[in-house]
């Protein structure tokens, strides 16, 4: 049973790395990264699941945490970046180079 | 089942240090939310530096009384053992010196918020002032950095990573010249950062999922008995290594430390040059030889390509650098390299363990000290943009003003290894431990250490190319006529660079006593 929870974690880890890859909108990447801390977490469940002990539950609410923390930081730079240049794209912010 | 709640024991004495920083941290908070704004700074910049100096003490009495606990504390999340005091030591030190320089006026943005260029911003100027809350956010970050490298279970490690990372990702967003450069290192490191840390957690999942436990203890006893060939542990293993190796900046994880070591505010840079890069390979070493050290047969190819790529990328785009900067940052990717055969030194069960650990131990402190000392040269060489960050505009700074750029050049020479300063010593301790280990180990592990270590002194060689062509630019071309000026220091950057030169200049001389001490600290190894 654990099998497919993993293989349903590691589709959404992959859509996610392959969104922050792909995508162009700050704001898309880094929901990207947001879905790839929420397939840790499903894979954090399916195995306390599968070890029969509750530490990956608990794992799954400090990952929460951290997520809604980094969230509150990402947002803060992406706005002011935004307001900046009145562009939210990740191509767009390219003086830094070489 | 009906066992009653344990409370559990946390030893609070032992781990004082980082308690008194995060305490610190959170007054702080308190101070900005509850002290009118004029007295905002005069009481962050003795809370922040007395925070960091009492934690520094506490971390000497517990060296001194020799309570160096033999296990885990904390109900075995944070391990306080030698290495751990040692680099807490080192962190404390450097991060109250960039304390020292962040306290300068004129480094950060009066209001970040308001868009570079606005009349909002000009206003947010006209009435003076900076982000005091810039000093909170620091002490967070070094709360974070020494948990992130004493952590003794993945998910600690993971929320110290994050503590680290979070306050300097905003804290790169808030330099007061080079807006747009500030805002655009921040948003990358941002990104980047959250993604690393993103496969850091996956691998914590997959090893959580092989292992039943994310403790290191558990971990290492899982190996010992465990399959070694489940493909969930050697994902974990990788993916765990790439959230490493990211915050560590090694090739080829290594492309967001140019962009933000350039946009950040100088101090920022140089705490991040510093103590994120002492806190990563502290904790690089840790999870790599406590957790996965039965794994060394998977995971050494490995670290010998990423080590062997790390130093010859930055040792080779140094050279292309124009900017002073950018320069430095490739300059510490290189240097991140010739940790990782350090790091490569350590391996099994072996005596020589001590020997490399202790060798890192003392390259990182003499090679961190000195960035700090660099960095604060840097902030005092302005345009009236700023500081003047392209290297052109530093040709013939050693005639116009011979003692900066004189220490300039002691710094550079202390990163090349000359001998005489302090990175002679620091890198000939790696190599010697490389090599030694290497040869222990007999069969064909020695060829490649000696192969690598062959190989970091010849970046070690391109290396000096690049820190001596700055060198020359200063003292053997003729100043522009309308060259940057030289600020009159502050005398928090007078004592910055004080006492970055007399380290460099006081190891290398006398190398032995910190050589002691690193043995000392590194004799017990890692507790498992």
């Amino acid at each position: 049973m654990t099998t497919h929870y993993l293989v349903l974690s590691g589709l959404l880890f992959a859509i996610g790395a392959m969104g922050v890859l792909i995508r162009r909108n700050a704001i898309v990447v880094f929901m990207c990264v947001e879905l790839m801390l929420n397939a840790c977490n499903l894979a954090f469940v399916a195995f306390a699941r599968q070890n029969g002990n509750l530490e990956g539950q608990i794992i799954a609410f400090f990952v929460m945490v951290v997520a809604a923390a980094e969230v509150v930081v990402g947002l803060a730079i992406i706005v002011t970046i935004f307001r900046t240049r009145r562009s939210a794209s990740v191509d767009d912010a390219n003086l830094l180079k070489y | 089942m009906n066992d009653a709640v344990v409370a559990p024991t946390i030893e609070y004495g032992t781990l004082a240090p980082m308690l008194l920083v995060f305490g610190a941290a959170v007054v702080g908070v308190l101070v900005e939310a509850f002290a009118p704004r004029y007295m905002r700074k005069s009481i962050h910049v003795p809370l922040t530096l007395l925070s960091l100096a009492g934690a520094f003490a506490l971390v000497i009495v517990q060296v001194v009384k020799g309570a160096v606990p033999t296990a885990p504390v904390a109900m075995g999340a944070v391990a306080v053992d030698g290495p751990s005091l040692f680099i807490w030591g080192v962190i404390l030190v450097l991060s109250f010196v960039c304390v020292l320089m962040i306290n300068d006026e004129g480094h950060f943005v009066a209001s970040a918020a308001a868009v570079p260029g606005s009349a909002d911003e000009e206003e947010a100027e006209a009435a003076g002032g900076s982000h005091t809350e810039v000093y909170p956010l620091v002490l967070f970050a070094v709360g974070g950095m020494l948990l992130f490298p004493a952590s003794h279970d993945l998910l600690t490690m993971f929320v110290g990573l994050e503590v680290m990372s979070l306050p300097l990702y905003l804290l790169c967003g808030l330099a007061r010249r080079r807006r747009l450069l500030s805002q655009e290192a921040s948003m990358k490191y941002f990104l980047l950062g959250a993604f690393s840390s993103a496969f850091f957690l996956y691998g914590t999942a997959m090893i959580y999922g092989f292992a039943g436990t994310v403790s290191f203890t558990g971990i290492n006893k899982a190996l010992s008995t465990g399959s070694l060939l489940d493909p969930i542990l050697l994902l974990g293993l990788s993916l765990l290594g790439v959230g490493l190796l990211f915050k560590i900046g090694a090739a080829p994880f290594q492309a967001w430390k140019p962009d933000v070591y350039q946009g950040a505010p100088t101090p920022i840079t140089a705490l991040m040059a510093s103590g994120t890069l002492v806190a990563a390979v502290g904790a690089l070493l840790r999870v790599f030889w406590v957790a996965l050290g039965n794994l060394d047969w998977d995971w050494r190819p490995v670290m010998w390509a990423v080590a062997a790529l790390t130093m010859v990328v930055g040792a080779i785009l140094a050279i292309t650098q124009t900017d002073i900067k950018r320069m430095l940052a490739y300059s510490s990717i290189a240097h991140a390299g010739f940790l990782l055969i350090g790091v490569m030194a350590t391996f099994d069960k072996s005596a020589q363990n001590a020997k490399s650990l202790s060798a890192i131990m003392f390259y990182l402190l003499v090679y961190s000290i000195t960035t700090v000392g660099a960095f604060a040269v840097v902030t005092m060489v302005r345009d009236p943009g700023g500081e003047a960050g392209h290297l052109s505009r530093w040709a013939g700074l050693g005639k116009r003003s011979p003692i900066l750029a004189g220490i300039f050049a002691f710094f550079l020479l202390a990163f090349a290894g000359i001998p005489l300063t302090s990175g002679f010593f620091g890198k000939y301790a790696v190599f010697a431990a490389a090599l030694a280990s290497g040869s222990e180990a007999g069969d064909s592990l020695g060829g490649w250490m000696t192969g690598l270590v062959v190989l970091g002194v010849v970046a070690s060689a391109i290396a000096a190319f690049f820190y001596v062509r700055v060198i020359v630019l200063m003292f053997f071309s003729d100043p522009a006529a309308d060259g940057p000026s030289i600020a009159v220091p502050s005398m928090g950057t007078v004592a910055v660079i004080a006492i970055s030169l007399l380290i460099t200049v006081g190891v290398g001389l006398f190398p032995q006593p910190m050589l002691d001490l690193a043995n000392q600290a590194a004799s017990g190894l890692f507790i498992r």
